[in-house]
């Protein structure tokens, strides 16, 4: 495949990102923010954030297997998600944290993860 | 009588994602930044340590970053999360304007939540803005003119120490006028 399939190919990809919802304007403003003197930037800081989720999902996990489930520390964790999501434009990962949120408001963290545990690792 | 020829802004934020967000906005912008992780991290690097501030003051105000504006680097504005481990941004803001030397710095909030209360407070009690994440270049624009009140006050304030020690200027003996009412800048 030549430089220009390949260019078109990526375009598409990034295009349908958005139109599936997996990404926001924000995500516009990250890119908007590369350039000469920062050629990296999108690819830092979405490396951290892959990072910073992963931190985030084990410690998720730890708090959903432990009895009782401490909530008000899901709650932070949730929100730390749901803060560093949304400042990358990561539209579907941050109303999922929402909705999460609003579960375990009500403590009803349960039912919401095995409705959602397909989901986590291939969103 | 210098003015600076860049901003410094501090930027306080507990999540390493918006840090680096909030340096990369500013940075564009042009301005210089240095950004911590917490509220008590960003009293440390204004000088602000302990309880008797004067005191802090005096024994290191030649070995802290941010002294004062005869210093190099001192701080032009102060931009912080509100929703932090600790001392919140709310905390923060509090104690940076009930400190002598520096409550004249303009401090910006940001928070995730659009909470009117919250937000209402945070500007009753000094803050200059309140940005609703995520933080946006626009959003950072509106530093500007915030930025560019304090340097006419640093040459208000400069002008007025010079008009002292001269003494062509008429003052009046008893003149307790407020210190923002000439916006001449030298």
């Amino acid at each position: 495949m030549d430089g220009y399939g390949m260019q078109n190919q990526i375009a598409c990809i990034r295009r349908s990102l958005f139109d599936q919802g997996y990404l926001d304007e924000q995500f516009i403003q990250l890119e908007e923010l590369q350039d000469d003197t920062n050629p990296n930037f999108v690819q830092e800081i979405v490396t951290l954030f892959y990072t910073d989720s992963a931190r985030l999902i084990q410690n998720i996990e730890l708090t959903l297997n432990s009895r009782p489930i401490n909530f008000s520390k899901l709650d932070d964790y949730m929100h730390q998600f749901k803060g560093s999501s949304s400042s990358i434009g990561a539209k579907k990962v941050t109303s999922e944290c929402a909705v999460f949120r609003q579960y375990c408001a009500a403590g009803n963290a349960e039912a919401y993860i095995s409705s959602l545990l397909p989901h986590i690792y291939t969103d | 009588m210098a003015t600076q020829t860049q901003f410094h802004v501090l930027a306080v934020d507990d999540s390493l994602i918006d840090r680096k967000l909030i340096e990369r906005l500013l940075k564009t912008s042009s301005y210089q930044v240095t950004a911590v992780d917490s509220g008590s991290k960003a009293l440390e690097f204004l000088g602000l340590n302990g309880e008797n501030e004067d005191e802090e003051r005096n024994s290191s105000v030649e070995s802290v970053s941010a002294a004062d504006e005869d210093h190099q680097v001192g701080v032009n504005l102060i931009i912080t999360d509100y929703c932090m481990p600790g001392m919140t941004g709310y905390d923060l803001l509090r104690k940076i304007k009930q400190s002598s030397s520096f409550k004249d710095i303009p401090v910006v909030i940001m928070s995730s939540e659009n909470i009117p209360s919250r937000i209402n407070r945070c500007l009753e009690d000094g803050a200059e803005e309140f940005f609703l994440k995520p933080v946006k270049l626009s959003d950072v624009n509106k530093l500007r003119p915030h930025l560019m009140k304090g340097i006419t006050t640093k040459n208000e304030m400069q002008s007025n120490t010079n008009k002292r020690k001269g003494s062509e200027e008429i003052q009046s003996p008893d003149r307790t006028r407020p210190r923002y009412n000439e916006l001449e800048v030298v």
